[in-house]
């Protein structure tokens, strides 16, 4: 479980993430979701230390993530799989290299036993065979599949997911949000996506925490969210016009 | 103040970068690949620009000596003093910033673009020493052999030309070329090169490192590294010529 206890962050002038406070259960899809600059990407960066907190406290299973030294941090970013928006791959590495990169700079692990799990990796990610080919040379929904096998490698007990599914035509997103709500299921890790797709959202949130205005603005479940009497929950849910007809057929 | 806000977040990232490395096995490994990237495949433009440039100092000064009173062999001494004391050891590691330098800021500067970076400190590594320091490590360690490389080259080339063109016969250019030779001249060179060496790759990187926004930050941060690194080429210059020099 990680928790954000009344966290702040300004960047000079501009206070962005205002008192903060969220949980995200383990073994379940937490969402992040909320309009373009609410603050639910400066949300993630600071709870995976990509930036440091104002103040507050950021706890994963109890343990003090921002009044940790850095190799404490490091620790515990061992336990962290981060799926980004555009992959992240490393483009002079294969597949293979890539996936298994986690694992040759801290996994301990002979050359067999690192092939093993990249293997199972990928089998898991369905992409068997891909082991050989450039991030240049596989599609977007590949890249993605890659990242998320790179993301799992270390076993980890934590994954956030930033845009999973951006620049994915809907068929594909579906099978990105499948496999990580399965991977969740599968290996009882702590899952926090940030997106504002709220197919994804209906589909595979079970925890959904709505930021607007640099704080927590609404949370609940994905049964709750289409019933909520949130105005501005509302308007960011049903902004689109399938959602409109979504909202139609409800009432 | 800018200024102090650069430098203070330059020797952040040198101290960050100098940390001991994760993997040694995997640091030796990029190590030999970047020694292959940044020396190897640039033996040919400073092989070319090393020959065409010790032919052109021989020609020149053979072009100077009009009076019977200075002797040949002095063509010999001027290309191997220009070549040993300035042109091999700071005019190739000026073009190399053009070359290798931009090279390092635009990789690493969309590395940071396309969160690459941000990839590797959330998986636990230390992306800087990851990503810089095999570099800096393999530009101190080849760009010696290749100043050396460009400081024969250049010698000989003014030899060839000499004899070829028929200014200056071949026994008056090797008369030149050992007139008052101090070895101390050579170790200067390659002190300068090795200092030159790590400033190209640092600068570059620091640039890459930070780059903010897309593309045309990308671009310019490349072109940063480039005037940057040899404005300080220049400043280190001067100031190592006065202090191993005079």
């Amino acid at each position: 479980m990680i928790q954000v206890i009344d966290v702040n962050k300004t960047f000079g002038e501009q206070h962005v993430l205002k008192d903060v406070t969220a949980t995200f259960e383990t073994g379940k899809v937490n969402f992040i979701i909320g309009r373009s600059g609410s603050g639910k990407s400066v949300t993630t960066k600071c709870i995976v230390g990509l930036l440091e907190v104002g103040s507050g406290q950021i706890l994963y299973d109890g343990r003090d993530f921002t009044s940790m030294n850095n190799k404490e941090r490091k620790e515990i970013r061992k336990e962290i799989g981060m799926l980004f928006q555009g992959s992240a791959l490393f483009d002079s590495m294969t597949v293979e290299e890539n996936v298994g990169f986690p694992l040759r700079m801290f996994g301990g692990m002979s050359e067999e036993e690192m092939q093993e799990r990249i293997n199972f990796c990928l089998k898991r990610v369905q992409l068997e065979g891909s082991n050989k080919k450039f991030p240049a040379e596989i599609s977007g929904g590949m890249q993605k599949r890659v990242g998320i096998a790179r993301a799992i490698a270390m076993n980890p007990k934590y994954l956030f997911c930033d845009e999973p599914n951006s620049g994915l035509d809907p068929q594909t997103a579906i099978v990105i949000d499948n496999l990580i709500q399965e991977i969740t299921y599968e290996f009882k890790m702590t899952t926090v996506v940030v997106s504002h797709d709220m197919n994804s959202v209906i589909e595979v949130g079970d925890n959904i925490n709505f930021v607007n205005k640099g704080m927590i603005w609404w949370t609940g479940g994905k049964d709750d969210i289409l019933h909520s009497s949130n105005q501005e929950l509302n308007d960011f849910v049903y902004a689109s016009d399938f959602m409109k007809i979504v909202r139609k057929n409800l009432s | 103040m800018q200024i102090f806000f650069h430098i203070g977040r330059f020797f952040l990232l040198m101290r960050t970068t100098f940390r001991r490395p994760e993997k040694w096995k995997l640091f030796f490994r990029l190590m030999v690949t970047e020694i292959d990237k940044i020396g190897v495949q640039s033996v040919g433009i400073v092989a070319l620009l090393s020959l065409f440039m010790g032919a052109v100092i021989c020609l020149q000064t053979a072009a100077q000596i009009e009076s019977g009173w200075i002797p040949l062999y002095t063509v010999g001494f001027t290309v191997r003093q220009t070549m040993i004391l300035e042109f091999a050891p700071t005019i190739i590691p000026v073009i190399m910033a053009g070359k290798v330098g931009s090279n390092i800021a635009s990789e690493i500067g969309t590395m940071r673009i396309t969160e690459q970076i941000d990839a590797l400190d959330i998986m636990g590594v230390n992306s800087a020493g990851y990503l810089i320091l095999p570099k800096i490590v393999a530009a101190v360690i080849i760009f010696p052999f290749l100043i050396i490389g460009s400081m024969f080259l250049g010698v000989t080339a003014g030899a060839i030309i000499g004899e070829l063109a028929n200014v200056i016969p071949l026994a008056d250019y090797e008369v030149g070329i050992q007139y008052d030779f101090n070895t101390f001249q050579v170790a200067y060179a390659l002190i300068k090169t090795t200092v030159f060496a790590f400033i190209i790759v640092s600068v570059s990187a620091y640039h890459g490192y930070h780059t903010k926004g897309g593309a045309l930050e990308v671009g310019h941060s490349s072109t940063q590294a480039v005037v940057y690194s040899i404005v300080l080429i220049m400043v280190t210059n001067l100031l190592l010529t006065q202090l191993l020099l005079t």
